[in-house]
């Protein structure tokens, strides 16, 4: 696939708060990358006295796969939660960028959390078309539904509740809400968490799958850092509320989990976050 | 294990809702069958409970002169008047209350303390103030039925799942679509609860209201048949009462059953 060939090759700017949209002018023009790019300079967030973020200066490609991890309460979700606009800034400014062009409006985003958060008392195709948002109603709006079903293997389950559904089943029902409308990013907070190790590494799968069909931003938040080895373009380390690492990850894909390569990254990530761990 | 005491019997759907239903009325006709043996057999005088032969037959007899009818449908009108006027009463300040701290922090302390007065406590005023016309009891039924449908209408709409809402308004859900779609549908579980609490209730209030100030209706038929030592009578207004009450909330576990179908209490085994 071309574009997804062009995405991996594309620069990418690391810490470089003082670059906004540049590799964003180095697309070539008429390039079809979905996504958007994500500019983010001196992000701060507090909760009352409390600092949760302490100046966050972050750069991300169109169509790049960012995963970012931390140990629980250095201020990962929070970064995520800034980014979709459930919580207000205390200080510093993000924005989309498509090309030149800024983009304010935040329904270019999608979320998938922790928690599938399906409406129980709908089916499994009226789930992923909430997705659609105001778009429910148009023509062929329920073909979409259908086909980004089957793309995640649930196709059978359509008229089912989500009751009856197993925790990775109700995982794909809420990926393929969050990509009907077909986003121009993608946040996961932690979004394989709760699931046993196999269904992870299946999903871990469909999710790198959809990504390079769909050529959307991700921005993936997890605590495990095998994933984010294995899933992203660049993983950042986020600790005390500031960036300690960032990394740029150029294996080819897919990824062998467990290969010596994905290893030695993931030493190397996880020493800084033990680093940090062990600092006062 | 199979436990099943047939295997080789084959159940369908229609054979298991069958036995089912069978098995609701088996303990009643089991009473009826020792009542009428108990009678028949005189070790049971008739001075004290009747034969359910005898209620059967004084049931034919009201039915002929049309005074069963006529008091029936007056009580069923009743029940159902104040019914719908207290439980959309108790269902609007539910609403409000619920969605609304503003409104909760107005109302909320005043209706509780309203909600400690039995409302049957109340029956000498109301009489006091209508009378013994149809507005006394339609005001104690709507009374009666209007808390458990506040109560479990707020509870139902706090207990919504706050993960769910914060997801409808990222997905751009409008706040109409988001009440309606999410809000409304997550209490409804509960507000079928206050539902059921208020039918058992309004019978309740109705009983008590027609036997003590009444000119027509089943408490009011009760009341005249214990004038004339008509035993049978009043035996079978109390049955009626029981049917009504039991016909009342079978209608409200079909509508649960067809709203909630998704709720896993309310799956088809």
């Amino acid at each position: 696939m071309s574009t997804t060939a062009l995405r991996r090759q594309a620069p990418i700017v690391d810490f470089a708060p003082a670059t906004p949209a540049a590799p964003a002018a180095a697309q070539p023009p008429g390039d079809s990358v979905h996504g958007l790019a994500i500019d983010v300079q001196g992000l701060r967030k507090s909760f009352g006295a409390n600092p949760v973020l302490n100046g966050i200066d972050l750069h991300v490609a169109a169509g790049q796969f960012v995963a970012i991890v931390g140990r629980s309460g250095s201020g990962k979700s929070t970064l995520l939660r800034l980014l979709l606009g459930l919580e207000q800034p205390s200080a510093g400014t993000f924005s989309f960028a498509d090309g030149a062009e800024r983009i304010d409006n935040l329904r270019v985003a999608r979320v998938m959390f922790q928690e599938p958060r399906l409406l129980p008392w709908a089916s499994v195709i009226a789930n992923v078309e909430v997705g659609l948002g105001a778009d429910r109603k148009t023509a062929g709006s329920g073909d979409r539904a259908l086909a980004t079903l089957a793309a995640v293997e649930l196709e059978e389950k359509r008229n089912a509740w989500p009751a009856v559904l197993s925790g990775g089943q109700k995982q794909r029902v809420s990926l393929a809400r969050a990509l009907v409308s077909r986003p121009r990013v993608l946040a996961l907070d932690e979004p394989l968490g709760a699931l046993d190790a196999l269904t992870r590494i299946s999903m871990q799968r469909l999710l790198e799958r959809m990504w390079l069909d769909q050529g959307f931003t991700a921005l993936l938040v997890t605590h495990d850092v095998a994933e984010a080895v294995t899933l992203a373009d660049r993983v950042i380390v986020i600790d005390d509320g500031a960036i300690a690492l960032d990394i740029r990850i150029e294996l080819p894909r897919p990824r062998q989990r467990g290969s010596a390569d994905v290893a030695a990254l993931e030493g190397r990530i996880l020493d800084k976050l033990f680093a940090g761990a062990e600092s006062p | 294990m199979n436990l099943r005491p047939f295997p080789e019997w084959r159940q369908t759907r229609f054979t298991r809702r069958l036995t089912r239903s069978f098995t609701h009325w088996l303990v009643p006709l089991l009473i009826i069958l020792v009542w009428q043996v108990a009678v028949s057999s005189g070790r049971l005088s008739t001075r004290i409970l009747p034969a359910p032969t005898d209620v059967v037959e004084a049931g034919w007899r009201l039915l002929k002169s049309g005074e069963l009818q006529r008091n029936m449908w007056v009580s069923f009108w009743r029940a159902m008047v104040g019914f719908a006027i207290g439980g959309s009463i108790g269902f609007a300040f539910g609403l409000a209350n619920g969605l609304s701290r503003r409104s909760e922090a107005v109302f909320d302390s005043t209706l509780q303390m309203v909600r400690n007065i039995p409302h049957l406590a109340l029956i000498p005023l109301v009489i006091l103030w209508f009378g013994i016309d149809e507005t006394a009891k339609i005001f104690l039924v709507a009374l009666g039925v209007f808390f458990p449908i506040y109560i479990n209408t707020q509870h139902g709409i706090r207990s919504v799942d706050p993960q769910l809402v914060e997801m409808g308004r990222i997905y751009g859900m409008t706040p109409w679509e988001l009440f309606w779609r999410v809000i409304l549908q997550g209490a409804l579980p509960s507000i079928f609860v206050g539902v059921r609490f208020g039918l058992g209730i309004m019978w309740l209030t109705l009983i008590v209201a027609e036997t003590i100030a009444a000119s027509s209706g089943i408490g009011y038929m009760a009341m005249q048949a214990r004038e004339f030592l008509l035993l049978d009578v009043v035996v079978l207004s109390i049955l009626i009462y029981a049917l009504l009450g039991k016909a009342a909330d079978s209608a409200a576990r079909l509508l649960e059953r067809v709203c909630l179908a998704w709720h896993p209490a309310f799956q088809e085994p």
